[in-house]
């Protein structure tokens, strides 16, 4: 379970996000939706501590992970860009974090042939297109079986047979009751994989619940009409 | 039995990262080496070497015209090197930090990673000519003083370029910085300090010329080297100043101190704001 009290970030000037308090479930899947520049990416990197919050306690199965690095063993992650050093190899990038994690747990055989790396895996990252590289961050982040997996945007950039393959997976892990966030500004994906939806504006949570209340709630069938109808709501 | 224990504890989290570090300073020096750029820098001083043992009929000759190269181009090289790899670098230092890592343990792995494989190019694209052309058993003083400069102020370089990358998150104003860096560095501090000369020559400024050298890393590689060979005087004032106050062999050990300085100061620096930054 992911707790965050009271979460405040600035960046310089800019109040990114203002009081945030926020509950993610065990084994569900929480998406987290919003607006550009709502906040969604920066409340993902304060769980993973790349942002340090300006006030407010994260924590991660109870234990605030100030000052903590190893908590992150149980997390995967796939970023919105992936970039990796030009003249490695995927299969050396694997190698490092497998040892970097000093983890057994990879399991890497099925999701390699189901998302078609196995030829692009001993090429260095130079010569990979941007959609390849992303197929390695979604390895990345579910190969090590971690409890809790985040994923920003993780169909932006991918191709339609990638894309439904992941989602795929997603819904399998699911099944196996992990804990997994993600934001996506496709609002049918959204619908289709995740529980709970947190809506994010301007730094502070309008909404989160289950996608049915949302909907019952705002009397619509589609998520994108009921969002939006929050957005107008906020506006009035 | 408590404090026993936890000590035990501390000793094994250190053990851990110290093996972090190990890790990624591999992989680090995996990528850099096969890199280009690396690859052209190290013929670079190889052709260098080459013309210079060969064709340069007096040897305190060649030196100096090395080391004149050396101080010019390894801060250049290794403060925009440092720099673009930084800058390159962010989104997979971004993937790193989101495994379990420690971050000054994952800082320290990139640092070493950049600065060595770039002192070893530097190393091997100089040693080879000598080892070929040069009098190894005559000339070996010199050739040590020099990979000694060379390989510090690499580290220098590469210090100062991570810290002007973690400070500056636009890549082409920390660029600009670098070079900025450089320039100051290399060509405008001289002229600084010789109008400093000219306006206060009436003034006793031995101390605060052995000051304004210790400032300037550039200046220390260069001293250390004339010391060593006795033409301090070669290089004016400040050198006959170091000489007189240090003494050859004291005033070598003073320099060296002072560029130690000059890499952990920066390093350390860089290591904190890196500690805190957001990524």
């Amino acid at each position: 379970m992911i707790t965050i009290k009271n979460l405040v970030k600035d960046f310089g000037k800019n109040r990114v996000l203002k009081n945030i308090d926020l509950t993610i479930d065990e084994g569900k899947v929480t998406a987290i939706v919003g607006p550009n520049g709502s906040g969604k990416t920066t409340v993902i990197k304060s769980i993973l501590g790349l942002v340090s919050p300006t006030a407010g306690i994260i924590e991660v199965d109870g234990k605030a992970i100030k000052d903590d690095y190893l908590y992150r063993n149980k997390i995967g992650y796939m970023p919105q860009i992936a970039r990796y050093p030009e003249n490695l190899t995927g299969n050396e990038i694997i190698t490092m974090i497998k040892s970097i994690r000093n983890s057994n747990e990879f399991s890497d055989k099925e999701l390699l042939s189901s998302l078609k790396l196995d030829s692009e895996m001993e090429k260095p990252f130079k010569n990979l297109s941007g959609g390849t590289k992303q197929k390695i961050s979604a390895l990345i982040a579910f190969a090590f079986n971690a409890k809790i997996i985040i994923l920003d945007e993780p169909t932006a950039g991918l191709d339609p047979i990638s894309s439904s393959y992941l989602k795929d997976l997603v819904l399998k892990q699911k099944e196996q009751k992990k804990t997994i966030i993600l934001t996506s500004h496709l609002m049918n994906e959204v619908q289709e994989l995740s529980d709970e939806i947190v809506f994010l504006l301007e730094g502070e949570i309008k909404f989160k619940g289950t996608i049915q209340s949302l909907l019952e709630d705002k009397k619509e069938t589609k998520l994108e009409r009921a969002i939006a109808e929050l957005m107008n709501q906020d506006n009035k | 039995m408590n404090s026993w224990l936890s000590f035990y504890h501390r000793d094994t989290e250190s053990q851990r990262k110290m093996k972090l570090v190990k890790k990624i300073l591999l992989y680090e020096i995996h990528n850099t080496i096969r890199s280009k750029w690396v690859i052209l820098y190290t013929f670079f001083f190889f052709l260098v070497g080459y013309g210079l043992f060969t064709f340069s009929g007096n040897v305190n000759k060649a030196y100096i015209s090395l080391m004149n190269i050396i101080i010019i181009v390894i801060p250049l090289v290794s403060i925009i090197f440092g720099s673009i790899y930084f800058y390159n670098s962010r989104e997979f230092i971004e993937m790193m930090l989101s495994q379990p890592i420690h971050r000054k343990s994952l800082f320290l792995g990139i640092f070493l990673g950049t600065a060595i494989p770039l002192s070893a190019g530097f190393a091997l694209g100089f040693s080879v000519p000598f080892i070929l052309f040069g009098k190894v058993s005559e000339q070996i003083d010199g050739f040590v003083l020099l990979l000694l400069i060379g390989v510090l102020l690499t580290f220098i370089f590469i210090a100062l370029s991570f810290l002007i990358s973690v400070k500056q998150d636009d890549k082409s104003k920390g660029l600009g910085l670098a070079i900025l860096i450089w320039l100051v560095l290399a060509v405008v501090y001289d002229g600084f300090v010789l109008l400093i000369i000219y306006n206060f020559q009436d003034y006793p400024l031995e101390n605060a010329m052995i000051i304004l050298s210790a400032l300037n890393p550039i200046d220390l590689g260069r001293i250390l080297f004339l010391m060593k060979f006795d033409i301090a005087a070669l290089m004016g004032y400040t050198g006959a100043v170091f000489q007189r106050f240090f003494g050859s062999s004291s005033g070598m050990i003073i320099s060296v101190i002072c560029l130690l300085i000059w890499i952990i100061v920066p390093f350390l620096l860089s290591s904190r704001f890196f500690k805190k930054k957001d990524f």
